[in-house]
């Protein structure tokens, strides 16, 4: 079906909830980063990629890989809103000989490839588009880095290898909440000035605001420019949605307790009650 | 990489010397792609290295370039895969397994796209060039990933087997493939090549050699070296599959022939020996004597790939030296 932008916010709002819920539920994951990407796998699983699960396995079908794989809860969420698997499955998130693991698996529906270390989804998304220039393809690859990983090398060797290639039916998206798992990203190791680089770098960049479904559809529902890979650096603020957690470090990996979490999602929950009142 | 006196043993045997793997991988890969326009290899700057030189030419569209990027050569090679090419990952050992190494395991192993990882000039290939280019690690690392095959060839008939199974096994594999020519060792008839089943070069049952790679000819050798010395009959097992392994082999060398020496072009930490040791052990015949000939634990002395082998005794005369030292004990 198709939503509107109004629609999409509300589900936004709906998958951070169920993110929070599991992760709540297993007491593990990555709260803030899955929380600062949400907007950007709804908009790409609900307008953009050419993925359902009853053709997955299509040669044809749009790949989407998650190269920051610590966010898998917020992937997972919107996996089951999709309908790749029901949501009651992720009981068992984190638990003992279950296929949802803390990181992005295959053995999961919907999974494209396996991540979990840095720096891997872009050089295999290289791969993948290039297999599809050499098939005469159209299916389109996505990927989604976090502006922390950035400092893994293998990235660049990627950037290199897209752009000598032509790849514009690759487009990687940053996930770009300014902050990683020891401080600010500019502290650690600044990864800016991003459009410049990735300019310098032979790709078409549009910086957006990571948390806007009509900026993130305009920049994701074609490539920018014919023969360059596209890069779309969306500004993002981590632990989007909660006002405690919002722009805060230690909600990298940080898991709410009961209070915490009763009133993070009365804050969702109020948020729903906004939104469903200005949609009726 | 052969002694006169070797050299004059192999041709006594009517040996035939070969080509080296490393060229024999490049000609089958061409063949398997003048057939099926899914076969792609991946270089990283090492189309000349690998002999890839006239498939490039031949195949411009089935050969990708990615530059001096290992870790971007086996992240495309998984991506390529997984989009259903039949796909080569062709790079120096000692940077493909070392530099790659979480790529192979995450991107290639773990993710099952079925990438060949094939790792050229390995071992001390690169003789003199030191340290930075051998590659005495990649048994050891390789055998500790899950669903990945490990296989080391040891003639040009054990080479392009493993090349054409390989690409039909629509899984991942790393072959090592080193430099230097090499005696054809026969036996293919009897023995086809199959992974994870050791060939048994020349039976015996006084003791057995357990050698992978470049190393098997110079246990073949050995073991003729002392049949005409002292009558002894030797039996030399190409294990070219580290992975998966065939411990039935190498626990029936240990039972029948009471003495067993691992010979490899790694470092006798991971490896080949490693391997044998825990099989025999694990199977309740370790009353057999057991010595493994590798790389010690030390930067390789400087010199070519022949003038290492010597100084670490993987050569027909130190083996032959090693097995009467082994003997004597008897």
């Amino acid at each position: 079906m198709s939503y509107s932008d109004e629609q999409l916010e509300l589900k936004s709002i709906q998958l951070r909830k169920s993110a929070l819920r599991w992760i709540k539920h297993a007491g593990a994951g990555h709260t803030g980063g899955s929380l600062s990407c949400l907007d950007i796998l709804n908009v790409l699983y609900n307008r953009i990629l050419n993925v359902r699960p009853e053709t997955f396995s299509s040669q044809d079908r749009d790949r989407y890989v998650q190269s920051k794989g610590h966010a898998v809860e917020a992937l997972f969420a919107v996996l089951a809103d999709a309908g790749f698997f029901e949501e009651k499955e992720l009981e068992t998130l984190c638990c003992y000989k279950s296929h949802y693991v803390g990181h992005p698996t295959r053995k999961v529906h919907g999974v494209e490839q396996n991540t979990g270390g840095l720096g891997h989804g872009l050089p295999i998304c290289v791969g993948v588009a290039l297999a599809g220039k050499m098939d005469q393809k159209n299916y389109r690859v996505f990927t989604l880095l976090g502006d922390g990983e950035l400092a893994e090398g293998s990235n660049w060797e990627a950037a290199m290898a897209a752009s000598h290639y032509g790849l514009d039916n690759l487009t990687a998206i940053i996930d770009c909440n300014t902050l990683q798992i020891a401080g600010r990203t500019k502290d650690v190791m600044n990864s800016e000035p991003l459009v410049e680089k990735w300019e310098a770098f032979g790709w078409a960049v549009r910086r957006i605001d990571g948390h806007s479904i009509s900026e993130l559809t305009e920049a994701l529902k074609a490539p920018l420019e014919p023969g360059k890979p596209s890069m779309v650096i969306a500004n993002t603020i981590k632990g989007k949605g909660v006002d405690f957690m919002e722009d805060v470090g230690k909600w990298h990996h940080g898991v709410p307790n009961d209070e915490e979490y009763e009133r993070a999602m009365a804050g969702f929950d109020a948020m729903l009650a906004e939104k469903e009142g200005a949609l009726s | 990489m052969y002694s006169s006196e070797a050299e004059a043993v192999a041709k006594g045997l009517g040996l035939k010397l070969g080509k080296a793997n490393l060229q024999v991988f490049a000609a089958t890969v061409e063949s398997l792609a003048s057939d099926d326009k899914q076969v792609v290899a991946v270089v990283s700057d090492s189309r000349g290295s690998g002999k890839l030189g006239p498939f490039g030419e031949a195949y411009p569209k089935q050969l990708v370039e990615v530059g001096i990027a290992e870790q971007n050569l086996v992240g495309i090679a998984a991506g390529l895969a997984s989009a259903g090419k039949k796909v080569f990952a062709v790079s120096p050992s000692c940077f493909l397994t070392a530099r790659s190494l979480e790529q192979i395991k995450n991107d290639v192993a773990y993710s099952d796209n079925p990438v060949t990882l094939v790792g050229i000039s390995s071992g001390v290939s690169y003789g003199a060039l030191g340290t930075t280019h051998h590659s005495l690690h990649d048994f050891a690392v390789l055998r500790a990933i899950n669903n990945l095959h490990v296989v080391c060839p040891a003639d040009n008939y054990e080479a392009e087997a493993a090349v054409r199974a390989a690409a039909a096994l629509d899984k991942p594999v790393f072959l090592r493939f080193g430099k230097a020519p090499l005696f054809d060792l026969g036996k293919e008839k009897e023995q086809p090549f199959e992974f994870g089943k050791a060939r048994v070069l020349r039976e015996g049952d006084q003791l057995a050699f357990v050698a992978t790679g470049e190393a098997v000819i110079h246990a073949y050798l050995a073991a003729e070296a002392l049949k005409k010395e002292s009558g002894l009959e030797a039996r030399v097992i190409s294990m070219h599959s580290l992975k998966p392994f065939d411990s039935d082999a190498v626990v029936a060398a240990a039972r029948e022939c009471g003495a067993v020496i691992t010979v490899e072009e790694h470092m006798v930490n991971g490896g080949l020996g490693e391997a044998c040791s825990s099989a025999i052990l694990e199977a309740g015949a370790s009353s057999c004597l057991f010595k493994r000939v590798a790389i010690p634990d030390e930067y390789t002395v400087t010199g070519s790939q022949a003038d290492i082998f010597h100084h670490y005794g993987i050569s027909m005369e130190g083996l032959v030296a090693a097995a009467n030292e082994m003997l004597v004990k008897i």
